[in-house]
């Protein structure tokens, strides 16, 4: 349990979340640990998207308190979420389509000031990620999948956040692409920055996760460190349904 | 002198008028996915600080130019900020409406403070005209170029190298993306509306000046030439704006040059519904799109409707049926009569905007042509007055339903863009048509309203009259409800998707809706041309598209008896109040406005 | 497969392409009357984009599809729904305003015969007057369906019957999963097309569903059904399509499937499969 030693940098405790009448969080209460990758696991509509929204301030809970770095993020802005130093790679990566790909990764520094340091840093980018190098004046729309992925993980760098929030990283990647991004998340966590994804491919995620919670119809049915889950049968139980799930 | 190289720079030049207007809205709808009715407002708001300044304030030109962007800004700044910032987080159909209201109360209060006569607003420039090639070209001619081109170089340079310029750019991509990247959308929305708004009033001055004339209906024609412009360009997209205004501004001239000055809207309107019809996504958007999103719930607010008990509803009724029977002033059985004539055109109105969900700006088209029908049937074919209002009813309920056909394949605000054209399109073949419409002069000596040749001339008696169609109506349609095309018409409202997935064809459904509910304003429209005795083209005009809009949305969407009561308490309260014609539709905007703000769902519900 | 008894739907190369993006590749699947398969894949793959192809909900850029022998490429939806196909909506797309009894009344609009005369030109407008009228027949048919819409509904149990009449945007997400399920059954379809209909339930609710989704089957029903839950596609499927990337990767009975190394590692993760190591070597 040394793992969970950590101490917290992001948590949600007891969150509720309601979409007009239906409820989507039941009680929510998740950790994230300075310096940590955490992984959030479940099904399509078990309320982990949901989840991010929260972080980010897209969604109000009804009732429930988010702390980011002690202080509480509820009421505050999806901006001033961004200005504390927390940045996404939304779901389906939601590139700004018919900009540039530069024009992409420094709409990530967007809330920074230090225009020399930034121009720094996205060379940094294109080290970490030396395929954008030739793609900087293309449009971001016309990229495929994988390298769209790499856009939106620079452009979330690129705040120099110290919490990164990722919504199913590897969905629709090959899987040359999926060991990339994986990969690339660990550089990232080794950086010091600490990681909260959202996924639904478990194997992968728990690969190289601190610590999991896996979510089912908006609550936390199981939690732990991700080497003591991975080998839990309950993980996939929980979420692809029965025992006999490979 | 009027040789084509002339017709081509007036076109350009009235196109980069159009332009101004038109990369506002486009810069808006990029942002907030919204049609902003009220930029035409903006631009008659700028056209009259430009006329204070030039005739009161006598200020040079260059001053009087910033003197405008700097107050339409700042209009444009408390619009967003008052009018349509509150709506963020409500259905879609809120903000459209907030600005069809905003821009009635800015017309309304321009045209009190300055009255409705026009006012010359001279140029400030030599009257000189160059000779280029086979034309001439003006002073003006080359302010308005200027101002456009000037306009456009700094719009580009804002958008491609500020930071607030990349925030716009960014949030008219992916709003959400954008403020994951921490940009503050309200800043954005801000920025745009103000310089929507700077571009929109300066090209009211430079049209004023243009011609040396304003007046209080320059406002609708702006917002209508803009937003075709903007369609034609494909919404959102900035230089498809200039493009789509130019080319306007072309195809308008070359079509006077060709049939005269009284089709250039005509022309206008054609455009827009053929490139709606043809190219929904503009002339340069990529022809095939990733399939739309869903509406499920996000158009209309979902609420309970308020049941009112048959018995309860049996004796208002009852109590207004015998009300003529009671020392009632001649006075108040009028206000009634008017009251349910608009409760027709409400009933019709619900019905396609409530219950299947295509917000009509064009309704008052409908009762144009039921009124031309059964005044010209019984005029010149000596046809029964009972007969003929039959016959508009159906007259309209087959021409209207076939002349918003265009539009069924649309959604949303598109649907409202389209029917306000086509409404105007009516308005233009009445006035240009004259062999049958008898054109700018109207239709006078329409007979009396009379049933089995007994004329009804006694106000009891026309009373009745109304009431007792209204009510037949208003059962029929709640008939219609409580059938299977009543759940079909609220479920293509509900999610079109979902609806043709289930086998409900839109094309059939919207057809039948539009039958129905052009049947019950074309009987209204049929009754008011018998009981006025003389209409015209400007009779049926989109001041009452917009009230009996306003009274739908006060009696909740779809809402039979809300229809109803809307349109008594509309009509009724500013004679309790006894409030001034010219405030009513002052007040009608700033009711619109509050019902959308503060009670979406209206008196007694959405249902 | 075989000539004698064609497939009841069939595709042929069917692709979809968004801007650099193939959602769908090159789709060959047979679906034999009765049968049931199942497509999985991880989110993205294509699974969804694939339903609306064969719903005409969105046109394929290329490829065939045939349901009872005939080509309905690319027929509009309300035209498939005609012929029997009936489909639910991964996020649920109920008519929200509308109540539980008329969402699933919806379902079977293309069943009335009685209001909807199959006139050509004027039978819209009969259609009106008859919606009008109600003479008896009118409302015999509508008496009837909705005593079928109550049957429907009571094979969940307590779940939708005493929610009848409340609007379905007030249902809790399951709820509006099973009024989905209502909807496309009171169509009568030849074809049902399911986009994961245990998402956003817990496992008691996911055992619910499984009974039903095996008892539509046991009576006839020919499914094809999208599914992330792999118990449940163990048990209910004649054959399983892996899709990824919006290719298929694999088609079996689903035990051998399930050993596929290529859909471990696609769907199931690299974890299982020895991925680890390939990682640093990428």
């Amino acid at each position: 349990m040394s793992t969970s030693a950590a101490e917290p940098l992001l948590e949600l405790t007891n969150v509720n979340t309601f979409y007009g009448q239906a409820q989507v969080h039941f009680d929510l209460s998740i950790t994230v640990g300075r310096g940590h990758i955490v992984c959030l696991l479940g099904g399509n509509a078990s309320g982990k998207s949901t989840t991010m929204k929260i972080i980010l301030g897209l969604v109000k809970p009804r009732s429930g308190e988010v702390t980011f770095d002690g202080a509480s993020l509820i009421g505050l802005t999806t901006p001033q979420i961004v200005r504390r130093g927390i940045a996404s790679v939304p779901e389906a990566r939601r590139l700004f389509a018919d900009m540039s790909v530069r024009e992409n990764i420094l709409m990530g520094a967007f809330v920074r000031n230090d225009r020399s340091a930034v121009t720094q840093d996205l060379d940094k980018m294109l080290t970490l990620f030396p395929k954008l190098g030739q793609r900087l004046s293309q449009r971001a729309g016309s990229l495929s999948g994988g390298e769209q992925q790499m856009v939106a993980m620079a452009r979330a760098l690129m705040s120099r956040p110290r919490l990164i929030v990722m919504d199913e990283p590897t969905m629709g990647l090959s899987p040359l692409y999926v060991d990339r991004v994986l990969e690339l998340i660990r550089t990232i966590n080794q950086e010091g920055v600490s990681v909260f994804m959202v996924e639904q491919n478990a194997s992968l995620a728990l690969e190289i996760a601190h610590e999991a919670y896996v979510l089912q119809t908006g609550r936390i049915v199981l939690s732990g460190p991700a080497r003591m889950l991975k080998d839990d049968p309950r993980v996939r139980d929980a979420y692809l349904g029965g025992p006999e799930a490979a | 002198m009027s040789s084509w190289l002339d017709y081509t720079i007036n076109g350009l030049i009235v196109g980069n008028v159009y332009a101004l207007v038109a990369v506002g809205l486009a810069l808006i709808f990029g942002v907030s996915r919204l049609i902003n009715f009220a930029q035409g407002s903006i631009y008659l708001v700028g056209a009259y600080i430009g006329w204070v300044a030039v005739v009161q304030l006598h200020t040079p030109l260059p001053l009087t130019i910033i003197f405008v962007a700097v107050l339409a800004a700042l209009v444009g700044l408390i619009i967003e900020r008052f009018g349509l910032r509150p709506l963020q987080n409500s259905v879609r159909i809120a903000p459209l409406l907030a600005t069809i209201g905003i821009s009635f109360v800015l017309d309304q209060l321009v045209m009190l403070t300055f009255s409705p006569n026009p006012r010359a607003l001279p140029s400030q420039l030599p009257d000189v005209r160059f000779q280029v090639g086979g034309g001439t070209i003006g002073p003006l001619d080359l302010l308005i170029a200027g101002v456009g081109i000037t306009s456009a170089l700094l719009l580009f340079v804002f958008l491609r190298y500020t930071r607030l310029g990349w925030a716009v750019r960014a949030a008219s991509q992916d709003r959400d993306a954008a403020m994951q990247m921490g940009v503050d959308v309200n800043r954005v929305n801000q920025t745009v509306f103000g310089i929507a708004a700077a571009l929109g009033g300066v090209s009211g001055l430079l049209v004023g000046m243009y011609y040396n004339q304003i007046d209080t209906a320059m406002s609708l024609q702006a917002t209508l030439k803009g937003v075709v412009a903007e369609v034609v360009g494909g919404a959102g997209n900035v230089p498809g704006a200039v493009v789509g205004s130019l080319l306007l501004g072309l195809v308008e001239s070359y079509g006077v040059a060709v049939f005269g000055t009284s089709y250039r809207n005509l022309f206008a309107f054609l455009l827009l519904v053929v490139v709606l019809v043809l190219r929904p996504n503009g002339l340069f958007a990529s022809a095939r799109q990733a399939p739309p999103e869903p509406l499920t719930g996000t158009f209309i607010a979902p609420s309970r409707p308020v049941r009112i008990p048959r018995w309860a509803l049996a004796v208002v009724t009852a109590a207004f049926a015998v009300l003529p029977l009671l020392p009632v002033s001649f006075y108040m059985l009028q206000t009634l009569i008017n009251a349910w004539l608009l409760g027709m055109l409400a009933l019709s109105l619900t019905l396609v905007a409530g219950t299947i969900g295509q917000v009509s700006l064009g309704h008052a088209a409908l009762l144009a042509i039921g009124a031309y029908t059964s005044a010209l049937l019984s005029l010149t074919l000596n046809v029964p007055v009972g007969l003929a209002i039959i016959s508009g009813g159906l007259m309209s309920a087959a021409l209207g339903t076939i002349l918003i056909s265009p539009s069924f394949r649309l959604r949303g605000h598109y649907v409202s863009i389209a029917t306000l054209a086509i409404g105007e399109i009516v308005s233009l073949v009445i006035l240009n048509w004259e062999g049958v419409t008898r054109g700018p002069i109207g239709i006078s000596g329409i007979p009396p309203l009379s049933l089995f040749g007994y004329d009804l001339i006694s106000p009891a008696s026309v009373y009745w009259f109304a009431f007792a169609v209204m009510v037949v109506l208003a059962l029929l349609q709640a008939r219609l409800l409580g059938s299977h095309l009543g759940r079909s018409f609220r479920a293509i409202r509900d999610d079109d998707i979902a609806a043709r997935a289930y086998g409900l064809g839109l094309n059939r459904y919207k057809s039948l809706a539009f039958i129905f509910g052009g049947f019950a304003a074309g009987v209204s429209g049929g009754i008011a041309a018998h009981l006025y005795s003389y209409i015209n083209h400007e009779t049926f005009n989109t001041q009452q598209s917009i009230l009996a809009l306003t009274v739908v949305i006060l009696g909740g969407l779809g809402n039979v008896v809300g229809a109803i009561v809307g349109a008594v308490a509309l009509v009724g309260l500013p004679e309790v109040f006894r409030i001034a014609a010219e405030y009513r539709i002052l007040i009608y905007g700033i009711v619109l406005l509050l019902l959308v703000r503060f009670r979406p769902q209206g008196l007694l519900g959405t249902i | 497969m075989g000539q004698p008894h064609a497939p009841l739907l069939s595709l042929r190369g069917l692709t979809r392409r968004f801007g650099g993006l193939t959602a769908v590749d090159g789709i060959d699947l047979d679906l034999a009357k009765g049968g049931l398969v199942s497509i999985i894949g991880p989110n993205g793959a294509g699974k969804t984009t694939l339903f609306n192809l064969v719903t005409g909900l969105d046109r394929p850029d290329a490829g065939e599809v045939r349901f009872e022998g005939e080509d309905i490429t690319g027929l509009s939806p309300e035209r498939l729904a005609g012929r029997g196909i009936a489909r639910t909506f991964q996020l649920g797309r109920v008519f929200g305003n509308l109540s539980v009894m008329d969402n699933v009344l919806i379902g079977a609009h293309t069943r009335l015969r009685a209001v909807k005369p199959a006139v050509p030109v004027i039978g819209p407008l009969l259609e009106l007057g008859l919606a009008l009228l109600r003479p008896a027949s009118v409302r015999d048919e509508e008496e009837r369906l909705r005593e079928e819409v109550k049957a429907i509904l009571g094979r969940f149990g307590e779940r939708l019957l005493p929610r009848i009449d409340q609007p379905a945007y007030s249902l809790s997400y399951a709820n509006r999963r099973r009024v989905e399920i209502a909807r496309a059954l009171a169509l009568k379809p030849r074809l049902l097309l399911l986009d994961e209909p245990t998402a956003g339930m817990n496992p008691s609710e996911t055992a619910e569903m499984q009974a039903l989704v095996a008892e539509l089957k046991a009576e006839g029903l020919t499914i094809l059904l999208i599914e992330h839950k792999l118990e449940m596609v163990m048990r209910l499927s004649d054959r399983v399509i892996v899709m990824d990337e919006g290719k298929k990767i694999a088609e079996g009975p689903g035990e051998e499937v399930r050993g596929d190394p290529k859909v471990i590692e696609a769907y199931l993760g690299h974890g299982l499969s020895g991925g680890a190591e390939q990682e640093s070597a990428a």
